[in-house]
């Protein structure tokens, strides 16, 4: 096998797998070297344990001597996200909250992959709690961009994106609730998919804001995105809000569904503040989708300014209620001075969050408090409704709606200390949440100076398989994706 | 000046169900501690609830028994507060919508005497919402321990409009609602285990006035009685005070029975604002009128409908019904009885099981359904007595030798030689010797004294040693001497 294993496909490396070229123990241990090799630059992980990676690697190859291997997956490591539990491994949020919390049972999605083989892989850095747009809200580090090292991985999931685009894990399962998977997918130069809301169980997923996480995969290509995506979709019986629908062979109907397609351009996702160079590679992938013959049509998404404003109410009512459990009694981090069962929960609470999930606990509770409710909550709801009514709307002429992902590429780090200023990284995402639509961030190009742009396929409610075949008729004929970090 | 009370309750009541309301854990009670729990009990990063159904077949099934309105969808949303017993520092429950809409309970007053029925009325509902119960404190010298058994159970919140103007009403009310929920397998409504509990809403006015006064909160009436005590303390605590020139303050009061007295909690500046809003994370759930139907069907008939019909029915008294009709499986076990035995004998069958049966299975300290005394046995020995084959005066031994060994009485009757003597020709010619060696009786009884027919009773019943049937040796006595 080549030295670089750890970049291959998981297409690739499955084949390599079954063959008997490789053995899941080396690619394991191809990808620890590689991640001790490179983590002092990325900082991508919080946590990996090598023991329970190789005891995992020694299963799969017995299973596959065996003949009894689990499929594509079997052997092949997947990093995740420090908000996924995994039992048996710590479980932090990047929050001091939790630092020494370990999951005592697995993420339905955990679940999933383990039963189809794969190795579970180390805890993957975010902004505390998922809150945030560049993983430096994280309590313990700050992760770099693998494409430059100075500039951020983008957020929350930006480990996800820079462990998978630094070598550091084959794929991996990031979670998206405003943008935190397609915006550090774009920005570490990953297709990076947000599935329906209520495609994939979010049992185990530490909830941010419950109506609008998905978690969902990070690949350095449309295949590997489709094949973890296989696994981890489908209804689950302890999520009520997952879905009762069909799950078809993604990668089968990638490779059957041929266009041409109908894909709108919204006028609104085109306006100031997008850098020249983003829109520029946009426009190119447009004209391209032209030359196959689709049909490119404006569209008008006309409640997106509301957008934002919207989500920041929703999203921030809701984690004020589902953080409220990290209170210090249970578990997690227990102020060592508390004089009584009030004050403990004062100063457990000040002392293990940081500022920004501090600063959404505050404006959440702010919004749903009595006489205040009707003004924000109520109104930001119907806000959403438009919001969704809008796309739903274009649907009836398009298949798919292309726009950039991220106004810019990736920024260099310590330069958005304005909160504001940090919200709208996510002003071309969030609008998919609001409307629990599948999005899919794709490479399409680099700026000058070689930080990765990508821009977003925004799908109808559970064709994901109609998304990914026009993300895949794209990086076929491009190869964005083969272009490796400078670390 | 007099003060009439207006009285609101809100009662909450655990449904019985296996599991918990929102994880597969098994509820109950007597567990040790936090055995019962999951991570979905203890709130652990990550988890999700998912709706336990039989929560809602229950509160829907209570909604139908009461009258209420049903929802069409089972909505829930999130009721925010930090408490140590409560692992999400927030409680599931249904704020805007409730799973039911107005309804009644009916209740009865005390009589004027003990075997008299007492005035019915309807006690109005606002609502019945679902909501999951929370974790216990207990309290120690220095700390404060947690058991989350508890958590999770679903629970019933039963709020009455303010419509009861006595202690002894919201008495009524208690009871009445905790017979209904026993009958229909919704509750054990045991108040000592927790599963039935009640806060009161007290306020008084003066007698005439149609405002409401201002009202104030009585926690913690944890058994039936403390509600009556309790509140019958509010009562003459707000008229003292109304009556010293003072002011009543809207506040929370904790009511403690051993000492019957009650100290604030916390005054309405204090009160929580619980933010509401939908939970995202349990999505509606649509009651149909085809599941409606389904658990109408399994509402049982209400204790005071079967008062009703059973004084109606089988022209029982009131004193008998009032033994019968609280507990489900007595009632069921009489008129199983009553079945057996044919028509006719309903009395006699109440009789046997409102008084020798109940003190039987108090002697025995046994539950009527462990009991080897079945309605066959009961409805056998009634069918003796009257057709005259068993006396009433060794009916009761009888009763005790089944009850003790489950034998059929017709077998202890043969088995003992307790038959009563039914030849005919031997008992007219005891008869015609009483006759002859009373000859004054005969003539007082021919003069019209009908007493005088005792006398010749005595004799005959000597002569068959006890066993002749009293009933046969009436009517052979009156036809000797209507011939003579």
């Amino acid at each position: 096998m080549s030295t670089e294993t750890y970049f291959l496909s998981i297409g690739a490396l499955s084949a390599a797998l079954a063959r008997g070229e490789l053995s899941s123990v080396e690619l394991v241990q191809a990808v620890i070297a590689r991640t001790e090799a490179v983590e002092t630059k990325v900082r991508a992980f919080n946590s990996y344990d090598r023991e329970d990676a190789m005891a995992q690697a020694r299963a799969s190859d017995t299973r596959r001597a065996a003949g009894r291997a689990l499929g594509p997956l079997d052997g092949i490591p997947i990093g995740m996200k420090d908000v996924i539990a995994v039992a048996g491994q710590p479980l932090t949020a990047s929050s001091r909250m939790l630092e020494h919390f370990v999951s005592p049972y697995d993420a339905t999605v955990v679940k999933r992959l383990r039963n189809a083989g794969a190795i579970c892989w180390g805890r993957l850095n975010l902004d505390e709690f998922a809150m945030g747009s560049s993983t430096e809200n994280s309590a313990f580090q700050a992760t770099a961009n693998p494409y430059a090292l100075d500039c951020v991985p983008g957020g929350s999931s930006g480990g996800s994106a820079a462990a998978v685009a630094a070598g550091e894990a084959i794929a991996s399962l990031g979670s998206d609730t405003g943008g935190s998977i397609r915006q550090p997918a774009a920005f570490c130069n990953l297709v990076g998919l947000k599935p329906t809301y209520g495609l994939v169980s979010r049992y185990g997923l530490i909830a941010f804001a419950s109506s609008l996480d998905q978690i969902g995969p990070f690949g350095r290509s449309v295949d590997d995105v489709a094949h973890l995506l296989g696994v981890i979709a489908g209804h689950d019986p302890l999520d009520s809000t997952s879905y009762q629908v069909e799950i078809p062979d993604y990668r089968a109907e990638i490779a059957r569904r041929q266009g041409p397609w109908r894909l709108g351009i919204p006028r609104e996702y085109f306006g100031e503040g997008l850098d020249p160079e983003v829109a520029q590679a946009v426009q190119k992938a447009v004209a391209f989708y032209q030359s196959l013959g689709c049909e490119i049509k404006d569209v008008s998404l006309p409640h997106t300014e509301y957008g934002v404003g919207a989500y920041y109410i929703i999203a921030t009512a809701e984690c004020s209620s589902n953080l409220a459990r990290f209170d210090g009694v249970r578990y997690g981090h227990r102020s060592k001075d508390a004089k009584d069962a009030v004050d403990l929960y004062f100063k457990s609470r000040a002392e293990g969050f940081g500022a920004e999930v501090k600063r959404r606990i505050i404006l959440g509770t702010y919004v749903l408090s009595s006489g205040y409710y009707d003004a924000y909550y109520l109104r930001a709801q119907k806000v959403r409704t438009l919001i969704r009514n809008d796309f739903l709307a274009a649907y009836r002429d398009v298949d798919a709606i292309l726009t950039p992902t991220a106004p810019t590429p990736a920024f260099r780090r310590g330069t958005k200390a304005d909160p504001l200023a940090m919200y709208l990284c996510d002003i071309y995402t969030i609008g998919v949440n609001l409307a629990g639509l599948p999005a899919v961030s794709v490479p399409c190009g680099f700026s000058q100076d070689g930080r990765p742009i990508g821009m977003q396929l925004i799908g109808q409610p559970y064709q994901e398989a109609e998304l990914l075949s026009i993300a895949s008729a794209y990086e076929r004929a491009h190869g964005w994706g083969q272009r490796r970090p400078v670390v | 000046m007099n003060y009439e009370a207006v009285i609101g309750l809100e009662v909450h009541v655990q449904i019985k169900t296996q599991s918990k309301m929102f994880t597969r854990v098994a509820a109950g009670y007597g567990h040790d501690a936090n055995t019962l729990t999951d991570p979905v009990i203890l709130a652990l990063p990550g988890v999700l609830p998912v709706m336990n159904k039989a929560a809602i077949d229950a509160i829907v099934k209570a909604g139908l028994l009461l009258g209420s309105e049903i929802a069409p969808v089972c909505k829930w949303d999130r009721k925010n507060y930090f408490y140590p017993d409560s692992p999400k520092n927030y409680q599931i429950s249904q704020y805007d919508q409730p799973m039911c809409r107005g309804g009644s309970v009916e209740i009865e007053l005390p009589g004027p005497a003990r075997n008299i029925q007492g005035e019915h009325k309807q006690i109005p509902l606002t609502r019945i919402h679902l909501e999951e119960d929370v974790g216990k404190l207990n309290h120690g010298a220095t700390d404060s321990l947690i058991d989350f058994n508890r958590a999770g159970t679903p629970l019933m919140e039963i709020v009455s409009e303010p419509a009861m103007h006595s202690a002894e009403e919201a008495f009524a009310f208690l009871t009445s609602l905790r017979m209904a929920m026993v009958y229909a397998g919704i509750s054990d409504c045991d108040m000592e285990k927790g599963q039935m509990r009640c806060d009161a809403n007290i306020s008084i006015r003066p007698v005439g006035q149609t405002t409401l006064g201002t009202k104030v909160e009585l926690k913690n009436l944890n058994s039936i009685s403390f509600v009556r005590d309790g509140i019958a303390h509010e009562i003459r605590r707000q008229v003292a005070v109304l009556g010293s020139g003072g002011t009543i303050v809207q506040e929370t009061r904790d009511y403690d029975g051993q000492t019957g007295t009650s100290q604030s909690l916390r005054s309405k500046e204090m009160a929580h604002d619980y933010r509401y809003f939908p939970d995202p994370d349990l999505m509606p759930v649509k009651v149909d009128e085809a599941w409606k139907q389904r658990l109408r069907e399994t509402c049982p008939e209400l204790p005071f409908e079967k008062q009703r019909r059973f004084i109606a029915h089988y022209q029982i008294p009131y004193t008998i019904t009032s033994v019968l009709v609280p507990d489900r499986g007595l009632s069921d076990y009489f008129e199983a009885a009553v079945a057996a035995a044919g028509p006719g004998r309903a009395q006699m069958v109440g009789n046997w099981i409102a008084n020798d049966l109940l003190r039987e299975l108090g002697a025995a300290k046994v539950a009527l359904a462990d009991s080897r005394l079945t309605p066959i046995h009961v409805a056998e020995l009634v069918k003796l007595i009257d057709s005259g084959t068993l006396l009433t005066s060794a009916a009761r031994e009888v009763f005790a030798e089944m009850f003790a060994t489950g034998e059929l009485p017709g077998a202890i009757v043969d088995r003992r030689g307790l038959r009563a003597e039914t030849n005919a020709g031997e008992l007219e010619q005891w008869c015609r010797d009483a006759l002859a060696g009373n000859p004054k009786s005969v003539s007082d009884f021919k003069a019209g004294k009908e007493s005088a027919l005792n006398a010749f009773k005595g004799p005959v019943m000597k002569a068959s040693k006890g066993k002749a049937n009293p009933k046969l040796v009436d009517e052979t006595l009156r036809r000797l001497l209507a011939a003579l």
